[in-house]
């Protein structure tokens, strides 16, 4: 239950960092979800064996963290809380696939070696990505450029609505847990009996304080609609933002950057 | 089990996505077409309810092992299929988010796999012909463990297929799916008694607010009549076209396998779409689902090439992580007051 | 005068399960009036506040609010003249920011978007909270939760203000800060609360509620002196008019 515990606090802090004050936090948060969404993309679209042509997608998270003054210590730590599913199924990869690639001097390298780095690139890659996007944009404004992109509005109240109690509820689950914890010394996890009951009740303080939210709501005039105000300004630099790297991915993408620059370097060496 | 950004192919995830979405905008009109106001707070405090109840790991008996609850069959009990749906949107974006639970590319897929396969296929063709308009304990508990065990083994048969499909990983698919549908059926069953818990709970302690035998209920227990048809429809197209689609791919296992035997493969039936869509792949590589030659993607197989490689590699971030350090420092001279405090 | 009046007519109600929660209930609030509502655990003040903005209505009697008789038709009328403040602010605030929040009850009276923004100002301002304007609500402290809540209320410029437990949660300096804050306003005003010091300091008139009935209604410093109505109430004297627990009790 520490993991639940320590990813409540870490959702109030991921977007903390985002801030209007940095050049990437002047970005239009549409401009930054579709640059995210272009890496996304991009990573994708390598081969499966394909490990250091994927190097140089680096520059895009590192560029975000410079710009956006991110601490990149929270956000490594970030990326090893992962639930570890992909690590899992990756790591089958090397005993099934012994299609044989290459060698470094004494070792050779097998194409489950390969396929296994590759995906863990693409997995620090990608999930690099997601979360500075919310750290750089903040989920307010990722779910004001999700509106203006035509997202149902039901889906972008319901997100707002939902990150605005998550941190009420998972308090809440926390203090509930403790008080099973304290009570029963000799069990790390409530039986499943035990944990119907738990869930139950919490679901109960749920229910009824969704009642009360919406008295809260009505009494001052909701009618079923829920108006948000967001003035979202697109401007040249935004533009160049999106261009630009999208520009810098297809380059990635369609010549070896890693290659060039290795082939560059050996050559200037020896 | 969240599908990972990791093990998806562009393909795979375009077209879960494009699943998700429809369902997604056909749910939201159908919640608009009856509209009910205490709907907003409500799903807004279920959805934080599932996120922070996924916290709470039960031990699942004989195994040793714990679970945690899904959500998605409790949210469709307590809302009602499209409702449920959209919370179950919003939970797994949040996730894939501030935890990259699964990631942004493969959110297609988990919401079709945890959100579609409870809320429209478990719940209303399970859930709710089993347990009636005003369920006994006994049987509510039933209901809700095999709608919970069918939800969850769609839901892990879909996580096999989208990785078979995606070519990444070289798991085969017997072995995948023996190691994934019974791990799965323990889960649902003790996802279900858990559901079927909670739900009790709250009906005992206040009736009113749980949806079941009272006539007048708004929120949930609405017959899914055109909209599920609708949905199933939909979905059942875009499977179509789907495995369409990638029947029309070499996978990535089968290549490689016969890549490195030298033999001919199986070769894939050539259709229009499918040569558009390779030439497209060929200029573009975007649409690669991991079937190029190995050959081309590692450096040569020269050591002196391999280790160019690795030392471009080396380069490449070194370079990356220098421009980084080189942006910082640019705008610590440049800014006159001092750095932003987190409080 | 006859607006900016509350008032109840031998209310009664029960819950759906049975529960009678206000038996015979009878008041009359007048234009510029300060009332605490106190009682006991159960006497039914919760349940009494959630009649005024017509969340619940009476199973018989009438509830008058300014000018309208509460009924299911004059709602939004009724509700445009009462600002009520919940007792958990999590409740109340449930917008993405601060700022969201005070413009929700402007934006849904359909107001044009100048007016909203200087409703907004003005009612952060009123309460302090114009720094907290951008600040999501978990983010702020209890006293400010509680300033924000009410400013929340006041941007819809009611004429009657209702809190409930106004004073549950803060700290000493916040709840000073907060009596201060009632007594600048001018409004009509009905708080429900345990806290009898926070009576004495705002309410000029008491009613005290016991099982759903009118125990005693009168001036407070009349009310909060009577230590036979207390002690049947489950209530106390406020400690400042209790002795010095040194020099003996005060007569």
């Amino acid at each position: 239950m520490t993991r639940g515990h320590s990813l409540g606090t870490s959702v109030a802090h991921l977007d903390e960092y985002a801030s209007a004050e940095t050049p990437i936090g002047r970005i239009d948060p549409r401009a930054k979800l579709l640059t995210t969404i272009a890496f996304l993309v991009a990573v994708a679209s390598f081969g499966r064996y394909q490990v250091l042509s994927l190097v140089p997608l680096a520059l895009y998270p590192i560029a975000l963290i410079a710009l956006g003054d991110v601490p990149s210590g929270s956000l490594l730590w970030r990326l090893l809380l992962v639930s570890p599913f992909a690590l899992l199924i990756g790591a089958f990869n090397p005993l099934l696939d012994h299609t044989p690639l290459g060698t470094f001097g004494p070792v050779h390298v097998t194409g489950g070696w390969a396929s296994f780095a590759s995906i863990m690139l693409r997995f620090v890659l990608s999930v690099s990505a997601a979360l500075l996007l919310v750290a750089t944009t903040g989920f307010d404004a990722v779910c004001a450029a999700l509106a203006r992109l035509g997202v149902p509005r039901i889906l972008v109240v319901q997100l707002l609505f939902m990150h605005r109690y998550l941190f009420v509820l998972v308090e809440e689950v926390s203090r509930t847990s403790r008080a099973f914890a304290l009570r029963s010394p000799d069990r790390s996890r409530p039986s499943m009996r035990v944990a119907g009951t738990l869930l139950g009740q919490i679901l109960l303080r749920t229910l009824e304080r969704a009642q009360r939210v919406h008295s809260a709501m009505i009494c001052r005039g909701f009618d079923g609609e829920v108006r948000l105000r967001r003035e979202l300004r697109w401007r040249a630099a935004d533009t160049a933002f999106v261009a630009c790297w999208s520009a810098f991915f297809l380059l990635v993408r369609s010549h070896d950057l890693t290659r060039w620059l290795g082939t560059a370097i050996s050559g200037a060496i020896g | 089990m969240h599908m990972s950004d990791a093990l998806v192919s562009p393909l795979v995830a375009a077209s879960a996505w494009a699943a998700s979405s429809v369902v997604s905008v056909l749910s939201a009109r159908a919640l608009k077409r009856d509209p009910d106001d205490r709907r907003v707070p409500l799903m807004g405090v279920l959805g934080a309810f599932v996120f922070a109840a996924q916290m709470v790991n039960f031990t699942i008996p004989g195994t040793g092992s714990s679970g945690h609850l899904g959500g998605g069959l409790l949210l469709a009990i307590l809302l009602g299929p499209p409702a449920a749906f959209l919370v179950m949107v919003s939970v797994l974006t949040v996730q894939a988010l501030f935890f990259a639970d699964g990631g942004l590319l493969a959110l297609g897929c988990n919401i079709f796999n945890l959100g579609f396969f409870p809320s429209f296929v478990a719940f209303p063709l399970v859930f709710l012909p089993l347990a009636g308009q005003r369920p006994s304990r006994s049987r509510l508990a039933l209901a809700a463990v095999l709608a919970s065990v069918v939800g969850l083994q769609l839901g892990a048969f879909a996580v096999v297929l989208e990785t078979r499909l995606s070519g990444l990983s070289s798991l085969p698919f017997g072995t995948f799916l023996l190691l994934m549908q019974p791990i799965h059926l323990a889960i649902g069953v003790v996802e279900g008694l858990v559901t079927a818990a909670a739900v009790i709970f709250v009906r005992d302690a206040r009736p009113d607010l749980v949806p079941f035998g009272q006539a007048t209920s708004p929120l949930a227990f609405r017959p899914i009549g055109r909209l599920g048809g609708n949905v199933l429809l939909t979905a059942a197209l875009l499977a179509g076209v789907v495995s369409w689609f990638a029947s029309g791919k070499p996978d990535g296992l089968e290549w490689s396998i016969d890549h490195a035997q030298h033999q001919g493969g199986v070769r894939p039936p050539e259709s229009a779409l499918h040569s558009f869509f390779s030439g497209l792949q060929s200029r573009t590589g975007i649409l690669s689902d991991g079937t190029e030659r190995a050959s081309e993607s590692w450096p040569a197989v020269s050591p002196r090439g391999s280790l160019a490689g690795l030392a471009g590699a080396g380069l490449t971030l070194g370079l990356a992580i220098l421009i980084g350090f080189g942006i910082r420092a640019v705008r610590r001279g440049a800014s006159s007051n001092p750095a932003r405090s987190l409080e | 005068m006859s607006h900016h009046l509350v008032a109840f007519e031998d209310v009664t109600f029960a819950y759906p399960d049975g529960t009678a929660a206000l038996r015979g209930v009878s008041f009359r609030i007048h234009h510029g009036e300060s009332v605490g509502l106190v009682g006991a655990n159960g006497a039914g003040k919760s349940t009494l506040l959630l009649h005024l903005p017509g969340i619940l209505l009476p199973s018989s009697g009438h509830v008058r609010v300014g000018d309208w008789p509460v009924t299911a038709k004059t709602l939004p009328q009724v509700r445009r003249s009462l600002g009520m403040v919940f007792q958990d602010p999590d409740d109340q605030l449930f917008m993405p920011t601060v700022g969201d929040d005070v413009a929700f009850g402007p934006l849904n009276l359909g107001l044009p978007s100048d007016e909203v923004e200087a409703r907004v100002a003005g009612a952060l301002e009123r309460v302090g909270a114009t720094h907290l304007r951008q600040r999501p609500p978990y983010k702020l402290s209890g006293g400010e939760k509680r300033a924000a809540a009410i400013a929340s209320v006041l941007s819809m410029s009611p004429d009657i203000l209702v809190m409930d437990e106004p004073s549950a949660n803060l700290d000493p300096a916040s709840r000073r800060r907060l009596i201060a804050l009632l007594r600048s306003f001018e409004h009509t005003k009905i708080v429900a609360t345990h806290d009898l010091d926070l009576v004495q300091d705002v309410c000029t008139r008491t009613i005290v509620l016991r099982d759903g009935r009118v125990a005693a209604d009168g001036p407070t410093a009349e009310v909060l002196g009577d230590d036979a109505l207390l002690g049947g109430c489950h209530l106390e004297r406020p400690l400042r008019m209790q002795g010095c627990p040194r020099c003996g009790p005060r007569k």
